[in-house]
Formats: C-alpha cells, structure tokens, sequence
C-alpha cells in the first residue's frame, strides 16, 4: 500500500503524439482514484506509464516515497488488471490466480493457500478448477482482479474494468467492486470513461482531456462545480445546458431571459457561459422561456428540451406525470445557487 | 472427400464427368512425375538392377534381398545415426532455436533492425542450394578461406576435420528464416495483455515464454518441427559441400543412397535404402500428427 506521486510527468510515443502531458498528480494511501475523460484523451497511457509498461520522456513517478520512474515493471510492486482480463487461456482458475506467487518460485503449498483464500473473497472458491474459457464475462472478471490482489501489490491499476461487462452486470460488479477496494484498502487507480462510473466508485476524480487534467476532486467537486466548460459538458448523464450570453449587473442575459447569477462583480456586459444542469431547472412563473419540442422518458424523470429564443435549446427534467405536451410553450428558471458563470473566452468556472 | 461422396453430393454443380475432365490433366502428371516414380522405386528395389553390366540389361528379382543387405550394412547404419544427427542439430535444435530467438528478440526491436535482419535471414533460404554450396566452401576453405582469414589461422581445414558440425552450421544457418516467420507470425497472435501482465508480475523472459508464449504456440512448434525435420532429413545439399567425406563421415541418407546408385551403380540397392527413407519419413510424420491431435 502506498501513495503515488507524479511530477512534470510527461510520455511521447515514437510517433509524436503527447498522451500525457507534463501532468502533476498525488493520490494517498489507500485511495480509490478514478481517472476519467473522452476517447484517446492518454488514460490507459498514464496508467501504463504508472505500470511501467510505457516509458516516462519526462518526469518522476514515486510510489510509497520512492522513485520508481526507472524502476522494471516487475519490480515496482503494481497489479494491473486489462480490459481484456489477460487471463492464462490454458490455466486453470487457481493457477492464474496463484501465476505472481508461481513466478516468486513460491511453494506449490503457498500457491494453493493464495488461490483458495484469495477466490473465497471474491466468490470464486467453486470455479478454481475450472478455465477462463468455462466463466462468464463477470467471473473472469474476478479471476483477473484476483490475480492481481494474489499479487500482493502497492498499487492496484484498472484500465475500464466494467466495460466488457453488460449494462445489468456493471452496476453489480461496481458495488462489487467499491465493497472490495474498502476491505483491503488498497490504493487502487481506475480508468473510466464513463461518468457515472467514476462519480459511483472514486474518492477522487481526475478528469482528463488532451493528457492533461482539467478538473481534479471529489464526485461532489466535479459533479457540482465543473471547472470549466469541458469538464461541464461531460460529467453527468444528461449534458449540462451551456448558454452564452452576458453578464448584467447580479444577473446574466441568456436565451433571452435574466437570470440571477452569483455576485462575481463582472463588467456590464461581460460575455459569459451560464451553465445549468437540466436536474437544477425546474418549471417557475418567470425564467427562460421556450417552446416544448422533444419529451425523452427516462424512467423517474422526463427530459423536456425547450426551443428558446434564437435557436438555444435548453434541457430540463421533470418529474413523471408532469410532462408537459409537445408544442406548448413553458418557462423554467434555475434553482437558486445552481446557476454556474464561465468565462466565454477561457472557458473557466468565474 | 471420396469419390463416392462427390457423387452424391456433387456441391459444386458441374456433374461427374466435367469434374473429371478438369482435375485428370493434374492427376495425369502427378501420376507420371510422383506416383509412377515411387511404385517403380519399390520396384527396383526388389531387384539386382544396376548401372552398368549384365544386371542391367536383365536385373533379376531378389526379393528382400536388398533390405535385409541394408541391414547388415554398417555404413547405411552409418548414415541412418549421421541424417538423425544431422536433423536433429540442425533442424530440431538449430533451425528451431534460432528461428524462435531471432523472431522473438525481433518482436521488440526497432523496425529498421528488423527489416535488415529478416531480408538478411530470408536470403539464405532464397539463394539456390549451388550457390549457398559454393559461398561455403569459400568461408570455410583451408588456403584463403573467409573463416581462417578471420581468425587469423590458416592450418584448419573445416569440411574436412569438422564435417558434421560444418553441414550442422550450415544448414541451421540456410533453413533458419522458415522457422524465423513462423514463430514471427504465431508470436504475434499472441494476446500482448498476456504478455504484459507476466511482465508486471515480473516473470523472467523465460518464465514468460515457458508459461505465457509456449502455450500459445504449442501447434506451431509441432507443425514448424515436423516441416523441417523432413526437409532436413530429406536433403541432398551436404553431397554439394562434403560429398559425405572425409571417409563417410558426413554421409547422410540421401548422400549415401546418391553414392550407392551413381558412384556405385547399385541401383537396385540405393531404391530399397529410398523406400526406408520413405518408410522413415513416414513414422516421423505420423509421430507428430499424433501428438498434434493429442494437443487438440
Ligand atoms: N502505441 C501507441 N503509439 C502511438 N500512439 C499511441 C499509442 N497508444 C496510444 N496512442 C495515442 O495516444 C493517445 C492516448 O491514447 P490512450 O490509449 O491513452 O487513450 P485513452 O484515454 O485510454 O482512450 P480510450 O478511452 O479510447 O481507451 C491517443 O491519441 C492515441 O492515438
Ligand atoms: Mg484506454
């Protein structure tokens, strides 16, 4: 168990392309960090970068307070679980479990100790004979998280760990998995893109954009107040309503209604982005005020989509047996406090 | 598929008689060039038929007489141990080894690298036996050979005090590049997750190869050695290099059955010690196909 600290990190494959990008990170001691972002945004690189399996152009890597950035990967004390599972295709279960302890030339006693009271764990004692081809998707799943726990490791890394699983599945493995990491305490690094994940499972949020990182703090920092319109834009499951417009004496111009906004004392006329989250906008007397063109059912809530003034599009949701019908007209107004002011040239959190 | 069940099923549509028509040109010639050749082969040896003198205007059937000569016959016992030392040096250990080696270090290496080296490999396997023959001799020549040069020695006259382990060399050296991308090609379905995960757990290289790559490539390496075995076993290049000398020392199986029926004239005798090449050719196959199947 241990913390990890990264400074100036930077990797560059051979073709040029910056996947990480001077990136300066700590994570503490039993952690469970979530590293989250678009498509080829350099996860999975700073994860193996982490692992060893890419080399570092520049910066250091210190795990436990010492520095790894030279360090083999075998010798750095970090499990790493694939998307793919990597199981041994010709291994029984037991013996991909107890593989790290047959590599340290373990005896064959402790082997069967580590791979009895390692699947207990995680409710694969009855599989231990058979092959990863004989599992289900989730099994195999466990068989690689207990391999690397087998490992006994510094550092857990998971690189999307749920994706190959189906949609039922994942938010079983998820709870699954959060329980797990509580147990052992292990500093544990996952790579998600998908936000939800992240906001479920993290203690902290990195999230990544370009290879570097754009917002880092809790579910609640990142869910609450993105720090730019970026990071806005994907955190949470319906998109945030990013509007621009200008900022007015304590209140802001957008889609053509005014808005309280928070006391930032801008210049009169200031452009900005306003941002809501369509779960922060509800229906009020006064506010922005649109045409209802599309309903979407998303089971408790519906998502109304409201045409406003000059084209804007602005999403809230309401609750069931409240959807208002198509084509008539509907104002909305943001619950107080929720309202976000962006800059509209650097696209930061004012 | 047999006859019978092309027949009644008849799948491609053409009817009996046009499928026929098309395939009799092919089974014509192999008939003439590779059937024919090999039944007149068993034939021959069951007979006295030689090159030259009155057996070989009239040979005499002789029954077994010619196989259980072989028997008897302490160079062909010579031969049969030099070809299974042969293939197994060169083929077996050497081809295999090396080719597995250098596709592995190869894996990982920069692409330049790897492109020079692999044409480099590819090129001995290319050139026509007569050419490899003669560029040998030359390195290994005692007066002025590139070998002696080399090293600065010039009293060692390698074909000739080394002949075993000179064709051993050589034909690791010329058979190499087949096993080379062979293994190139069944590395490369290996899953890299695997890899890296051995990699992380911090298996050694070998570690990684006995239980992670092995595995994986278990029926290349039977498929890989099989082929090469044969064609090792089979091969008439060490006569271009040694002619089976110094005093039979290098006298393979085809060098001597090729000694027997030209130097000789027995051809009578060099067709039966052929048959047992088959014969032998024959069990090594069905061995490995054997233990192929097991595996699967
Ligand atoms: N082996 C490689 N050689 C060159 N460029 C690479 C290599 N692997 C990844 N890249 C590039 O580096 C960038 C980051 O890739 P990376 O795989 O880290 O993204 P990611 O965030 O994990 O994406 P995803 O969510 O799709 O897995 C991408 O632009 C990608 O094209
Ligand atoms: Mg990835």
């Amino acid at each position: 168990m241990a913390a990890i600290e990264l400074t100036g990190l930077s990797t560059v494959y051979p073709n040029g392309v910056r996947a990480v990008d001077d990136l300066d990170l700590s994570i503490d001691d039993g952690e469970f960090f979530a590293l989250l972002g678009p498509s080829g945004c350099g996860k999975t690189t700073l994860l193996r970068t982490i692992a060893g399996l890419e080399r570092s152009s520049s910066g250091t890597i210190s795990l436990g307070g010492g520095d790894v950035t030279r360090t083999d990967v075998g010798k750095r004390g970090v499990a790493m679980v694939f998307q793919d599972y990597a199981l041994f295709p010709h291994m029984t279960v037991a013996q991909n479990i107890a593989y790290p302890l047959r590599v340290r030339r373990a005896s064959k006693q402790a082997q069967q100790d580590a791979a009895s009271t390692t699947s207990a764990g995680l409710g694969l004692a009855e599989l231990l004979e058979r092959r990863p081809a004989q599992l289900s998707g989730g099994q195999q799943q466990r068989v690689a998280l207990a391999r690397a726990i087998a490992m006994e490791a510094q550092v857990l890394l998971l690189d999307e760990p749920l994706s190959n699983l189906d949609a039922r599945l994942r938010l079983e493995a998820r709870t699954f998995l959060k329980r797990l990491q509580r147990e052992l305490g292990l500093t544990t690094v996952f790579v998600t893109h998908d936000q939800a994940e992240a906001l479920a499972l993290a203690d902290r949020i990195a999230v990544m954009a370009d290879g570097r990182i754009r917002q880092l703090g809790t579910p609640k920092d990142v869910f609450q107040r993105p720090a730019d319109t970026f990071v806005a834009n994907f955190i949470g499951s319906t998109p945030m309503n990013l509007l621009t417009g200008t900022a007015h004496d304590g209140f802001v111009e957008v889609a053509g209604a005014r808005l309280a906004s928070p006391d930032l004392s801008l210049a009169d006329g200031t452009k900005v982005v306003a941002g809501i989250r369509p779960e922060y906008l509800a229906p009020a007397a006064e506010g922005i005020t649109g045409t209802v063109s599309i309903v979407e059912n998303l089971g408790v809530t519906s998502l109304v989509t409201l045409e406003c003034p000059g084209d804007v599009l602005v999403g809230l949701t309401v609750p069931e047996h409240e959807e208002p019908r198509v084509g008539t007209a509907m104002t909305a107004a943001p619950a107080p406090g929720r309202l976000l002011v962006y800059d509209a040239e650097t696209t930061r959190l004012l | 598929m047999s006859a019978a069940t092309n027949r009644t099923r008849d799948t491609s549509g053409l009817g009996v008689a046009r499928a026929v028509a098309f395939v009799s040109p092919a089974l014509l010639l192999i008939g003439l060039f590779l059937v024919f050749p090999a039944l007149w082969t068993i034939y021959i040896g069951l007979t006295n038929y030689t090159l030259t003198g009155p057996a070989s205007v009239a040979p005499a059937f002789v029954g077994l007489e010619n196989f259980l000569g072989a028997l008897d016959d302490a160079l062909f016992g010579n031969a049969l141990w030099l070809t299974l030392v042969f293939v197994l040096g060169s083929a077996v250990l050497g081809q295999n080894l090396l080719g597995f080696g250098l596709a592995w270090v190869l894996r990982s290496a920069k692409p330049v690298v790897r492109r020079v080296v692999e044409a480099l490999v590819l090129l001995a396997w290319i050139l026509p036996s007569v050419v490899v023959a003669y560029l040998w001799t030359a390195v290994l020549d005692r007066d002025g050979g590139t070998l002696n040069a080399l090293l600065g020695n010039e009293s060692t006259a390698w074909l000739v005090e080394y002949p075993m382990a000179s064709l051993i060399v050589f034909n690791t050296w010329r058979g190499t590049a087949f096993s080379m991308m062979l293994y190139s090609s069944a590395l490369a379905a290996v899953p890299p997750s695997q890899l890296e995960t051995a990699r992380t757990v911090g298996a050694s290289g070998w570690q990684t190869v006995r239980d992670i790559v092995f595995p994986h490539i278990r029926g290349h390496v039977l498929t890989n050695t099989l082929l090469i075995s044969l064609w090792t076993a089979n091969d008439f290049t060490p006569f271009l290099l040694t002619a089976g000398g110094p005093n039979h020392e290098s006298e393979t199986l085809p060098v001597f059955i090729y000694q027997q029926a030209i130097t000789n004239g027995e051809l009578g005798y060099s067709a039966a010690i052929s048959f047992l090449l088959l014969i032998v050719n024959l069990v090594v196959a069905l061995l490995y196909l054997l233990l192929l199947r097991r595996r699967s």
